[in-house]
């Protein structure tokens, strides 16, 4: 028994060194994925590992002549278990590329620990809050997938020019991404002469909405909707149940694919609805079809990529095109950031680069709702708004004079 | 109507003293090389964070094992401190931060937390047995929505990042090396402080009025002030286990006191044993080390099922979980039987 | 020190009265307020000023009315199985999220709603016969390692049913009859041109509320007119004398947890079709019962319907009203319920 102990004790010790032999090998890179595996958000995850495994097999597998080592990371969606798993994957398991997180403010946690870790370079998944590359940024710490500012380009300013919207009701999730995709929604909008006359901040996860839904003043041209996954689906089907007849404005991911495959009477208050984001279903681009079919090879793929795969996508390619730029050497972490910072490449979205937060400039795609030849409702591409950037056109003095965003800011009734 | 969850205590623990003395040197000679052999993620991401859930666990098995009140607001009221550090210390989400020194902020934290748990436990005390866990479990989860909701005092959803440890002596805290030995020295206080108040006369009243409550009260004993008063101990334990937690993640958030969280801590406790003071930090090594390379082995996605029902056999087959199973072990591998195995 | 008191009714009959006379003035004045809220036809701007407008006045109190239905469905099941067994189903919650999901099966294969709803019942109810008879009866009389085992089981469950369901939202589809919207007698404003808009209401909503209430009648009528009811009391009442008296307890067990269990489920189906599906829904409903018996008082079945109002009205007005803090209104309640009243407003002081 006690020579059993003993040998237990040897093994257990050698565990705890191990990491420091495996770190040995140098013809292998080893790059993290960062991504909610577990928890509500399981899905979304998996989606983004998807995307991720596109542009890992596009490049064989391999970048700068060596061969990438994939580990993979998981969070629950909040911030404390990205930042414990953005731990293991550095500290435990020594890669020296990070890919992800997949939610905002888990973005805003995993950006403060790369502060700490200067030898390690951290490159965003899909989390789109605004200050994790706009205020006090990290210089280790690189976004190729936008902010969710940006991802409302064109909306508002469509919505009150083409759909001649003047008063708007807002109804959102309380916390830090609504607040962001509501910010880009205001700017163009209240620039163009709209009003934002009510504003509900649900808290996340709200099961029944009859009662915001009834305290909408009755006056509203539109109603602006940003809440994601199921408080979306709720909305929407309360909405109809009480007969609502406001014509809808939606937020990023209330009318992705996730929202659109729900089953449920939802066709008719949605059909029409303008939104906006990184991605959109009927893209025709040749770069986006291909895209699409790659995507549709791996397994459990949704008809159509969500934008997790695509932000993950983006970020893993972003990566392996800075490795071949420095000859798989991470032996200099500068050398490789200065290629990252330095890269301008063409995605299934258009041309992606880096503004000087390091934060990318990249085409936003305004779309509306529609029923396809086969009955499901898709996002139709409506217009392509360009190069769009973190401060959305605007002065960078100017834009952060605006302040950061939060349930008053901004405000225009 | 009390419930009676561990009625066979009395020889346990007498075999458990006749050892106390070689274990325990043992088990100090193994924590102190510890952080000398291992890396630093080992020292801080296991170690350390063990030894906190480790405190957390002891505060729940000092209420539950001694007092027969298990409760779901530990983490709660650890979240209690690490607020409190994060509000009157230092932060960087530009939300109060009003900088006092550490030696005014910790025992300051302590101090609400404990009140704050004395509040918890008067409010679960004034009703029987198994609403406690109720209760806590409500509370626990008000606690988790208007930290989340209220912007003013606990910066809402985002919380409070950039907590940083005190630096003294010209030791940062937060070192891996002075962490896991902090996270020691504390731990291994309370854990002291627990086995010395469980034989003292108050732990040995609140033992007889978890057995029989009516028979203390008939005794004259102000039963609902003697649970209180093991509701305020509670408090300080969870309470420095919570100021280790901030400055371990230098953060603090919503996410932190979830209710997963929650029954995180009584999933530790329960896995490692509520009989003696150790196996909360047995639980706490076994369930930290599964949710850490859980993801390298088994995949991240049905980690919980493994969690849960490694919980079930636990309280099954085991009700002192796996302090339990050693002592049961023990008894089949008497010395005899033992030279043959070799 | 308490114990030796003489019961409470007999030393304080004369004041208890008085107290529920001034109860009962509260509440009449209450209602007659609430009363003219809803049919003046135009309010008068200062009240507009406090309540917003009258529509969505009125609409959060029915929504807080059908909310507080599809509460007690779920809550009157976890406090029937709590006042008989003692037993605190912590995996209540996931029977409520099973029942969903199977319903939504049902109800997407056969194509009958109803069908989900039957099915969902019976399947959850039979479910819950399984776990009284495998898990439950080998563990009786110690409630602290029930407790925790429905604690594990809830944990494993919601694991299972994302592996098998996914993160995904469903939503129940109700048959045609039973969609779309009532127009209510009241009025919820007049255009300028005199004609008048009344308040439209969703049709299967009401239907939730009706459900709820007539549910409550049969469990009502189960516990007071049938054998196993009276049985059942009994057993509530004092567990050992019952089966002393030769009853098959067991027996009666199964049937209150087979009851309780497919009340969960049942109240999936419903909470999913005026809702919606996702994972999540079992901690959520759960917390829901346990704030709700809290209140009513564990075991209660009126405690159940009486607590189920209070949060469910509070819920609604509160996120209309105060939509930053509306939940935590909720769990306010249960605590200021405890510190008057800590057995709950119906329970027993047993």
């Amino acid at each position: 028994m006690r020579l059993h102990r003993r040998t237990l004790m040897a093994a257990t010790l050698a565990t705890f060194t191990l990491p420091g032999l495996a770190m040995a090998q140098d013809d292998t890179i080893k790059i993290g994925l960062l991504a909610t595996f577990e928890g509500a958000f399981t899905v979304l995850g998996e989606d983004s590992e998807r995307g991720a495994m596109v542009a890992l097999s596009e490049a064989g597998g391999m970048a700068g002549g060596k061969k990438i080592e994939v580990i993979k990371g998981s969070s629950d969606a909040s911030p404390d278990s990205a930042v414990r798993a953005a731990r293991k994957l550095v500290e435990q398991d020594g890669v020296s590329i990070l890919v992800g997180p997949l939610s905002g403010d888990e973005g805003i946690a995993v950006k403060n620990y790369a502060l700490s870790q200067p030898d390690v370079t951290f490159i965003n998944g899909s989390s789109a809050a605004q200050d994790t590359t706009f205020r006090d940024p990290a210089p280790n710490f690189f976004r190729f997938s936008t902010d969710g500012a940006q991802w409302m380009a064109g909306l508002g300013t469509y919505a009150y020019n083409e759909k001649g919207y003047q008063n708007v009701a807002v109804v959102a999730e309380d916390y830090s991404f609504p607040y962001t995709q509501v910010f880009g929604f205001m700017a163009e909008f209240c620039q163009a002469g709209g009003k934002v006359t009510s504003k509900s901040w649900v808290p996340i996860g709200n099961k029944d909405y009859s009662s915001v839904i009834a305290a909408i003043p009755d006056d509203v041209d539109a109603i602006y909707v940003a809440l994601g996954g199921a408080d979306a689906v709720n909305f929407l089907s309360q909405f109809q149940q009480a007969g609502g007849e406001a014509p809808l404005i939606g937020g990023s991911i209330t009318v992705d694919q996730t929202v659109l495959t729900s089953k449920g009477r939802l066709k008719d208050v949605l059909i029409g609805t303008p939104a906006a984001g990184p991605i959109a279903d009927t893209n025709d681009a040749p770069e986006w079809v291909a895209f699409v079919e790659a995507y549709k090879e791996t397994d459990g793929a949704f008809p159509s990529p969500s934008l997790f795969a695509h932000a993950y996508y983006i970020g893993m390619k972003a990566a392996i095109l800075a490795l071949n730029e420095v000859d798989g050497d991470m032996s200099n972490p500068a050398a490789y950031r200065a290629a990252l910072s330095a890269l301008s490449f063409e995605t299934p979205t258009g041309m992606v680069s880096l503004d000087e937060n390091r934060n990318a400039i990249a085409d936003m795609y305004l779309t509306e709702v529609t029923e396809d030849a086969d009955g499901n409702l898709v996002n139709k591409l409506i217009q392509v708004t360009s190069q769009v950037n973190q401060t959305l056109g605007i002065d960078k003095e100017e834009f952060m004079a605006l302040g950061a965003v939060s349930r008053e800011n901004p405000s225009c009734e | 109507m009390t419930t009676e969850p561990f009625p066979d205590q009395a020889p346990a623990r007498n075999d458990l003293i006749a050892r106390i003395g070689a274990g325990h040197l043992a088990l100090a000679a193994v924590l102190l090389v510890f952080p000398f052999v291992a890396s630093d993620f080992f020292t801080t991401q296991i170690g350390a964070y063990s030894l906190i859930f480790g405190m957390l666990g002891l505060s729940l098995m000092w209420l539950a094992g001694y007092g027969g009140m298990v409760s779901l607001a530990q983490i709660t009221i650890a979240g209690i401190a690490g607020y409190t550090v994060a509000i009157f210390g230092e932060n960087s989400a530009d939300v109060h931060g009003f900088g006092w020194p550490w030696w005014v902020l910790v025992p300051f934290a302590v101090l609400i937390a404990a009140l704050a748990s004395a509040l918890v436990g008067w409010v679960s005390v004034r009703t029987s047995g198994i609403y406690t866990i109720m209760i806590t479990l409500a509370v626990a989860t008000a606690m988790f929505y208007f930290a989340q909701q209220n912007y003013t005092l606990f910066n809402g959803f985002p919380g409070f990042a950039g907590v940083k440890a005190p630096v003294v002596f010209g030791i940062d805290w937060r070192d891996p090396m002075p962490f896991y030995f902090l996270s020691l020295g504390v731990a291994i206080l309370c854990y002291l402080a627990v086995l010395y108040a469980s034989k003292s006369t108050f732990g040995l009243t609140l033992q007889a009025t978890r057995d029989n409550q009516r028979r203390m009260r008939a005794l004259g004993y102000d039963v609902t002030m003697h649970k209180v008063f093991a509701w305020f101990l509670a408090g300080i334990i969870a309470g420095l286990a919570g100021i280790l937690l901030v400055w371990f993640n230098g953060r603090i958030s919503p996410g932190t006191i979830n209710v997963g969280a929650a029954i995180n801590v009584l999933i530790i406790t329960v896995i490692g044993g509520l009989r003696h003071p150790i196996g909360p930090f047995l639980g706490a090594v076994v369930v930290i080390l599964m949710q850490t390379f859980a993801i390298d082995i088994v995949g991240a996605e049905r980690f919980n099922t493994l969690i849960g029902l490694l919980f079930l056999v636990i309280v099954f087959v085991s009700p002192d979980g796996i302090l339990g199973l050693w002592e049961k072990a023990k008894a089949h591998l008497a010395p005899g039987s033992l030279r043959s195995d070799i | 020190m308490n114990d030796l008191r003489p019961p409470d009714d007999t030393l304080n009959n004369a004041p208890a009265l008085t107290k529920r006379q001034v109860w009962i003035g509260i509440a009449v004045i209450l209602a007659l307020l609430l009363a003219w809220l809803v049919f003046t036809p135009v309010w008068p701007e200062w009240v507009k000023d406090i309540l917003i407008s009258k529509k969505a006045f009125v609409s959060s109190i029915l929504n807080g009315l059908t909310l507080a239905g599809l509460y007690f469905l779920v809550a009157s099941g976890f406090t029937l199985v709590f006042g008989l067994m003692r037993n605190v189903n912590l995996a209540h919650g996931s029977l409520y999220l099973l029942g969903a999901y199977v319903g939504y099966e049902i109800a997407d294969l056969t194509g009958y709603w109803l069908l989900g709803v039957a099915g969902a019942f019976v399947i959850v109810g039979l479910l819950g016969i399984v776990l009284q008879v495998v898990v439950f009866r080998r563990l009786e009389g110690d409630d602290l390692r029930q407790t925790l085992v429905t604690i594990g089981i809830s944990i494993v469950a919601a694991d299972l049913m994302l592996a098998i369901w996914a993160g995904g939202t469903y939503q129940i589809l109700v048959p045609d009859w039973l969609s779309g919207t009532l127009e209510l007698p009241i009025i919820s404003a007049v255009r300028s041109n005199g004609s008048i808009v009344y308040i439209k209401y969703p049709l299967f909503r009401i239907l939730v509320l009706l459900a709820a209430i007539a549910i409550g009648i049969a469990l009502w009528l189960m516990l007071n007119r049938t054998r196993v009811g009276m049985m059942i009391r009994a057993g509530v009442d004092d567990r050992e004398m019952l089966s002393a008296s030769g009853i098959n307890v067991h027996a009666v067990f199964a049937i209150v947890f087979a009851v309780g269990a497919g009340l969960a489920g049942l109240a999936g189906v419903i909470g999913g079709s005026a809702l919606s599906v996702s994972p999540g829904e079992d901690v959520r409903y759960l917390l829901a019962s346990l704030v709700v018996v809290i209140v009513g008082g564990m075991g209660s079945i009126s405690g159940a319907a009486i607590g189920a109002l209070l949060i469910g009205l509070a819920e609604q007005l509160g996120l209309v009203y105060f939509p930053t803090y509306g939940i935590v209104v909720t769990f306010l309640i249960m605590v200021v319920t405890l510190a008057i009243r800590p057995q709950g407003i119906m329970g027993s002081t047993s």
